[in-house]
């Protein structure tokens, strides 16, 4: 098993005028290829800090951070760019379609800043919907679809990268419980075919459908050992 | 990428109609004003001094006010001058006013110059039948006349004048020439005008000095020299004093007439560049709306990988397409503008490469100035607020 995911001792603080508000403190996480985790807490845990952090959208006030072996530390924007780019897909709780691109163009943003010409984007796109059940839909609006298939077409756009780590926050949270049952089966499906998950959720429900389990309450992490 | 800005731009520009046409519309005016002004300045200029050229940019004229012991020059001091260099031909202008008669038709005020044959050498579209003057005139002082348009009309109407004879000051002439008809700048018409050798003129008007003397140039660009040479030849002549006479120098009026209109189009065009000012402000807050509208979606392809150049990049090409758009509509519209008012006005019309240029220069770079500030803001937004927004 190769470590994707590496944190030690990440502490991340807000500051209110001079009032210091600690929302992660000494976290320690560590994530292998292939692993389907979730990360359970109430709100106000800090969940949404802890999926900015790992997703590089945000920089932890101290600690040391690996992903995929590269230490976060030393990045700048652009560089965190190219990395959320290569090694992270994200999957929003309200999908975070574009409105006014078909399903197939929402896809193939990601490959846009990846350099990719429009041939081999569209190519890999459509494989892509193909793998999550859309291939008819390719050229809807999100408007046009479901929210489940907007979901889907999120997971799409999330994996068209081939990313290191798929971050979900909330998934299903915009969902009714049978087609949040459904992407939680893909979830499980795309473990299955190797891909690693985090999927970060307050729904106890939800949170069993991954292979291990990690609490979050006031940004500490406790963990019950794989299930 | 930069196609798949291009396209975007397009695509955001498009969806936004009627917000793009009036961001647009303070460009389109600010460019369509400037090369209107600038093309229409530029058509007055040639043709104006395309018409004083035609007067003789190759031509010093001097003119004498005298002194109280010499009034005017003599054949002799013509004479000295005409051996100055880069001299082709010296001319004399005697001029005065009188009556004519032709088979008792009075012609009242008419002007009658005296000219010798360097003036018909230098303007052969002058004669239009018959001969001008000679030498052998001028030495004889020959009674014979040229006669303008304006006078044949008016005395001669609907027969030759050729060979009739024509009183001037009590005295016969004959006519031997007809001169051109000129439209135009009235200043150089002749219409109205009797000519006759100068040597004639001096006698019978009465005249004793030449007090106009045209001097015509080998090469129009020594003018400056020459202008000195004849000072060398007047000075003494008029015994060094001063105000004795003038020197006019034509290629120098053409030259400053040119400069001044030059200013006069860049104060235009300075003008109308704050209208380019203005619209750039309104382009620049159409990005920030824009940018304020989209904060959500640059914050998704924050996340999904756009750089912080890349998403700049991507607004200021959307700014730049927006003026060179706005622009290029301009350039069409001030074409247009300058091109009636041309035929309006009846000067001609060429519009430059340097004018079309100028415009959509100065259109993109008003797209680059007013679309950095917002474009910048936009690659700033933290994804993580951008992203929460919704
Ligand atoms: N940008 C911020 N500035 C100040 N406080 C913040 C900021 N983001 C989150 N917080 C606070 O940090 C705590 C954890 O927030 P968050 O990570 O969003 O929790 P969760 O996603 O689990 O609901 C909350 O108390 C929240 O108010
Ligand atoms: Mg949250």
């Amino acid at each position: 098993m190769t470590e994707v995911l590496n944190m030690q001792n990440i502490s991340k603080s807000y500051y209110m005028g001079e009032e210091e508000l600690e929302v992660l403190r000494k976290v320690n996480l560590q994530v292998n290829s292939g692993e389907f985790l979730s990360l359970l807490g109430p709100s106000g845990s800090g969940k949404s800090t802890m999926m900015n952090i790992i997703g590089c959208l945000d920089i932890p006030s101290s600690g040391k951070y690996l992903l995929s072996g590269n230490d976060i530390e030393d990045l700048d924007e652009t560089e965190l760019a190219f990395i959320r780019n290569k090694e992270i897909g994200f999957v929003f709780q309200s999908f975070q379609l574009l409105p006014r691109l078909s399903a197939l163009q929402n896809v193939e943003l990601p490959l846009i800043y990846a350099g990719l010409s429009s041939t081999e984007r569209k190519e890999r796109s459509l494989k892509m919907l193909d793998r999550v059940g859309l291939v008819d839909k390719t050229k809807n609006l999100p408007t046009q679809l479901s929210g489940g298939q907007q979901q889907r077409v999120a997971i799409a756009r999330a994996l068209v990268t081939e990313p290191t780590i798929l971050l979900a926050d909330e998934p299903t949270g915009a969902l009714d419980q049978k087609t949040g049952a459904q992407v939680m089966e893909l979830f499980e499906e795309l473990n299955h075919d190797g891909r690693t998950i985090i999927m970060i959720t307050h729904d106890i429900g939800i949170a069993r459908h991954a292979k291990r389990v990690v609490n979050i309450l006031d940004g500490q992490l406790s963990e019950q050992g794989v299930q | 990428m930069l196609f798949e800005s291009i396209k975007m731009s397009y695509e955001n520009i498009v969806r936004n109609k009627l917000r793009s046409f009036l961001t647009m519309l303070g460009i389109v005016i600010g460019v369509a004003s400037i090369i209107a002004l600038i093309t229409i300045v530029q058509g007055a200029t040639n043709s104006i001094s395309d018409q004083v050229t035609e007067l003789g940019a190759n031509k010093i004229t001097v003119n004498v006010m005298g002194t109280p012991l010499k009034q005017g020059l003599n054949q002799e001091d013509m004479l000295n001058i005409s051996e100055e260099e880069n001299i082709k031909g010296v001319s004399p202008t005697i001029s005065g006013k009188t009556g004519i008669i032709y088979e008792g038709k009075l012609m009242e005020n008419v002007t009658v110059q005296g000219k010798n044959e360097v003036y018909f050498n230098m303007d052969t579209s002058l004669l239009k039948t018959g001969r001008s003057i000679n030498i052998l005139d001028l030495n004889s002082k020959n009674q014979v006349a040229i006669i303008g348009s304006d006078i044949i009309h008016e005395l001669y109407f609907g027969v030759d004048p050729i060979g009739k004879d024509l009183v001037i000051n009590g005295t016969s002439y004959t006519v031997v020439g007809t001169l051109n008809a000129s439209s135009g700048f009235s200043m150089g018409s002749n219409n109205e005008s009797v000519i006759i050798p100068y040597t004639t003129a001096m006698r019978s008007l009465g005249v004793k000095n030449i007090s106009s003397l045209d001097v015509f140039l080998e090469d129009t660009s020594l003018a400056d020299d020459t202008v000195t040479d004849l000072k060398g030849v007047l000075n003494p002549a008029f015994n060094y004093k001063e105000n004795a006479y003038t020197i006019f120098n034509m290629g120098d009026m053409i030259e400053s007439f040119e400069s001044m209109m030059s200013m006069m189009s860049l104060l235009l065009a300075g003008i109308a560049a704050i209208s380019l000012v203005v619209g750039g402000i309104g382009i620049m807050n159409m990005m920030l709306v824009s940018i304020t509208e989209r904060t959500m979606e640059i914050g998704l392809r924050k996340a999904l990988g756009a750089t912080p150049k890349r998403i700049q990049l991507q607004f200021v090409i959307e700014s730049i397409f927006l003026s060179l758009v706005g622009g290029l509509i301009g350039l069409v519209l001030g074409g247009l503008i300058a091109y009636t008012a041309a035929a309006f006005i009846g000067i001609g019309f060429s519009l430059s490469i340097a004018t079309i240029l100028l415009a959509v220069g100065f259109s993109g770079l008003v797209g680059i100035v007013f679309g950095y500030m917002p474009a910048r803001k936009a690659s700033q937004l933290n994804p993580i607020d951008a992203l929460r927004s919704l």
